[in-house]
């Protein structure tokens, strides 16, 4: 037990005063709680980030994707793997009064695994004196609110360059924007994560030429991994700006390669609207008629199972490799495990125990989690901007698996929604396709362009309803996906939201903001904080 | 019959607002029309074709801009296609590059390709953000209103006899805060997003039947309805979100709002601006 920080008085009511206000928010269902906790505490108490981290280890995770997740699977990593109490932002109220919620809650000396906002972590670095600093990658994210990655990358560099010694910085190789940030750092741990979105990086940070990516995508088997270094890799052709060596990085189980393939997209590729005649509207539609309507527990127990991600592996550069076996879809997520290793190991943890501990979570803040909407079993997925939908279009159940694409356009979203231009929505061809959202009509031009046969039904409820009875994937952008939650939980067709093996008791996990796990309940009280659940007619 | 050619020009220098998706729907509705149309994407590695029929520049980030600013002024390559009859569509730092001048990352004045008469200057009115809504002006007033989405520091000014693309109803638009964008010839320069093509139908026409000559109709309903939905809401969202509207686009709201009774779409509840992730 580390030695108990003594507060100051007014920082100790500050915690106080904001753990009652959270508490009555909850109960009166007006918000999150920690968000207006938050605001209490730091109105109290200017300095709180820096009060309430005095004394404790202190991880930040910060990127334009995978923060959310790779913050749980990182505070699931230390407290299961170090079997001691972790705070953590779990609800994803990452900007400053979130993190003084999270940092007054716990035990005086618990460490803190906090997801922090990319435009917020310069300050919030410059407070709390972080172990270590988790930077994913930067890529362009609500364009009218965060306009200019290049100077966030900035920011980072000057928080990197501002750090204690001591402290670690663990950050993406393959991302020339987190190398130019992090390179500064005293002591750095290169993770080779990949990058799915090169588009928005081939301004050299630090000369503004062209940075040409080479090699392709890492290495496809492990036997290759053990003879090479990293491949892959990244060079600016005017001042020679690369990428550096990492130390650990990610390989595929199989030489097809297939995910990271299938991940890898520069830009929407314009050749492929050349169509052949059988990929017209009307042609080949897939008959909707899927079985599986109202699915017993054991049957939707299964059914995530079959969603579930296959290995892959981490490399180290000494030669050791090691499976990442994961719940959570998806190469970016083994990407994040990887990078949660390798800051895990670095702060003293090993690597088993981190390794099964990852491989236990399997939603994250209603990520990947299973709804019904009348005879629909539908499985949740989140994407916030072009490189997130990159992704999460490798993690959808193959054809003729029915999507359902939910898009608005709030302030959280970003009020322009011009980067559908940017997704490559081609790619749903063959499938039953429904758009909805409040911006429905901007997604179904965006697919009609595309020739993607589509329905369009504003409802987010009727429209997965209309993807037809049996298993549909729905993949929302941030407050679609937070009304979508909500809806489900209004109607109660949400007894398998939490996902088949969370549904029962909780297992010993880390200590949550708050003071427990946000539950769906809270997530939607989220959505409300943000600017209205929204059921404004549309549910 | 030969084929139309729809050049990229740097989308991965300016391509921050989905402007790829302009020369799709150019592509498309060539294709639609059972013409042969490729788009033609030139990356900041490679030579700017000067025999495409259609060129599109689009929105980017200031150190990006200059690059690619300063590629086109030694290439010159842009300047032939525009001489010798080519369309171009222009949107926000695109539109800045082709003027005379514009502000660099750090305010200072940068040489433009002098294709459009307007200069670029640094503001220090806050950055415009939101919905846009424009009346083109005489000539084009066929095209209806034109809605999109404006995102930029700098304000552009007209030079002397230069033309705005239209007047603004909702929204920002040039330094003056009537007139949006500028025309010269067959150059659409304009600071609309959304993308501009995919919310305004009738304005790729316009561009495409300069090069085409005059075009069969398309099913344009999901096109017609996004414009129309846009056209209807845009102007609240801007005003709820505390956007600028100047005085001749407030009494035009006022009245237009009015009808928001009667529409068919959705309204979008009142937008607060809240702490986000
Ligand atoms: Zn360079």
């Amino acid at each position: 037990m580390p030695p108990a920080v003594k507060l100051p008085a007014r920082a100790h009511l500050a915690a106080l005063a904001g753990a009652g206000v959270g508490a009555l928010s909850r109960v009166t269902g007006r918000g999150g709680g920690s968000v207006v906790g938050g605001h209490v505490i730091l109105a109290l108490e200017p300095k709180a980030l820096a009060r309430f981290s005095a004394g404790r280890r202190v991880v930040l995770v910060s990127g334009t994707n995978g923060k959310t997740t790779t913050t749980k699977l990182l505070a699931r990593a230390l407290s299961s793997a170090g079997r001691e109490e972790v705070i953590t932002n779990a609800t994803g109220a990452n900007l400053s009064t979130g993190l003084a919620a999270t940092l007054a809650s716990g035990r005086p000396g618990a460490t803190a695994v906090l997801e922090v906002d990319e435009a917020w972590l310069g300050l919030v670095a410059g407070e709390v004196e972080p172990a270590a600093i988790v930077l994913l990658n930067l890529s362009r994210d609500q364009l009218d609110r965060n306009n200019e990655v290049r100077q966030v990358a900035e920011r980072w560099r000057r928080a990197c360059g501002a750090l204690r010694p001591g402290s670690v910085v663990v950050a993406n190789a393959d991302d020339p924007l987190v190398v130019w940030a992090a390179a500064v750092a005293a002591d750095v741990r290169w993770v080779g994560a990949g990058l799915t979105w090169t588009s928005d990086a081939c301004g050299c940070p630090r000369c503004g030429g062209e940075v040409h990516f080479g090699g392709g995508p890492q290495p496809a088997s492990k036997e290759q991994a053990r003879r090479r270094a990293a491949p892959g890799g990244w060079r600016c052709a005017s001042c020679g700006f690369a990428r550096p060596d990492p130390v650990i990085w990610l390989a595929d189980d199989d030489l097809t390669g297939r995910d990271r393939d299938a991940g890898h997209v520069d830009q929407v590729n314009l050749d492929r609207i050349d169509l052949p005649g059988a990929n017209l509207p009307g042609a080949n539609l897939p008959d909707t008629n899927l079985p599986g309507a109202n699915l017993p527990d054991a049957d939707i127990r299964e059914l995530g199972a079959a969603w579930a991600g296959h290995a892959g592996y981490a490399v180290e550069a000494s030669g050791v490799v090691h499976e990442v076996a994961l719940r959570l879809p998806g190469r970016c997520n083994q990407a994040n495990a990887v990078v949660v290793l390798a800051a895990a190991t670095s702060l003293g943890y090993g690597a088993s125990g981190v390794l099964s501990a990852m491989a236990e979570v399997e939603e994250v803040a209603g990520r990947y989690a299973t709804v019904r909407s009348g005879g629909t079993t539908a499985r949740l997925l989140l994407a916030k901007n072009p490189a997130g939908w990159a992704e999460v279009f490798t993690m959808l159940t193959p054809p003729p698996g029915p999507v359902v694409v939910a898009i608005n356009a709030r302030t959280a979203d970003g009020q322009d929604p011009s980067w559908l231009w940017d997704v490559p929505f081609e790619r749903l061809r063959g499938r039953p396709v429904v758009a909805t959202g409040e911006r429905y009509l901007d997604l179904a031009v965006r697919l009609h362009y595309a020739e993607v046969e589509h329905a369009c039904d504003p409802g987010l409820l009727s429209a997965i309803a209309a993807s037809g009875p049996g298993r549909a994937d729905v993949v929302a952008n941030y407050t679609a996906f937070h009304q979508v939650l909500a809806a489900t939980r209004s109607t109660g067709d949400d007894r398998a939201r939490r996902g088949p093996r969370e549904a029962g008791p909780r297992e010993a996990g880390p200590r949550e903001a708050g003071p427990r796990e946000a539950g769906p309940r809270e997530v939607a009280d989220r959505e409300a904080d943000r600017g209205g659940a929204g059921k404004g007619g549309l549910l | 019959m030969t084929t139309v050619s729809v050049a990229l020009i740097y989308p991965d220098l300016l391509g921050t607002y989905g402007d790829g998706g302009n020369a799709m729907v150019l592509a498309q509705r060539l294709r639609w029309r059972r013409y042969e149309a490729e788009v033609v994407t030139v990356t900041a590695g490679q030579a700017v074709p000067d025999s495409c029929d259609l060129y599109v520049v689009g929105g980017g980030e200031d150190l990006p801009q200059a690059l690619a600013a300063a590629r086109l002024l030694e290439s010159k390559a842009l300047h032939r296609a525009v001489a010798s009859g080519a369309a171009v569509l222009a949107v926000c730092a695109g539109l800045q590059i082709l003027g005379e001048a514009f502000a660099g990352a750090g305010g200072e004045a940068i040489e433009g390709l002098g294709l459009l008469p307007c200069v670029t200057r640094i503001s220090a009115r806050p950055r415009a953000i939101g919905e846009i809504l424009v009346r083109p002006a005489g000539r084009w007033s066929g095209l209806g209103l034109l809605t999109g989405f404006e995102n930029h520091g700098a304000l552009t000014t007209l030079l002397p006899g230069a033309a705005a693309a239209g007047h603004v109803l909702a929204g920002v638009g040039n330094e003056d805060g009537t007139g949006e964008g500028v025309v010269s010839g067959r150059i659409w320069g304009t600071y609309l997003h959304g993308p501009v093509l995919a919310r305004n139908p009738r304005l790729a026409d316009l561009l495409l039947s300069w090069v085409v000559g005059d075009l069969a109709p398309l099913d344009d309903a999901e096109p017609s309805a996004l414009h129309d939905e846009r056209t209807e809401n845009g102007p609240g969202e801007r005003r709820r979100a505390g956007g600028v509207l100047g005085a001749p686009a407030l009494s035009w709201a006022k009245g237009h709002l009015g009808k928001l009774a009667s529409q068919k779409f959705a309204k979008q509840p009142e937008v607060r601006q809240t702490e986000s992730g």
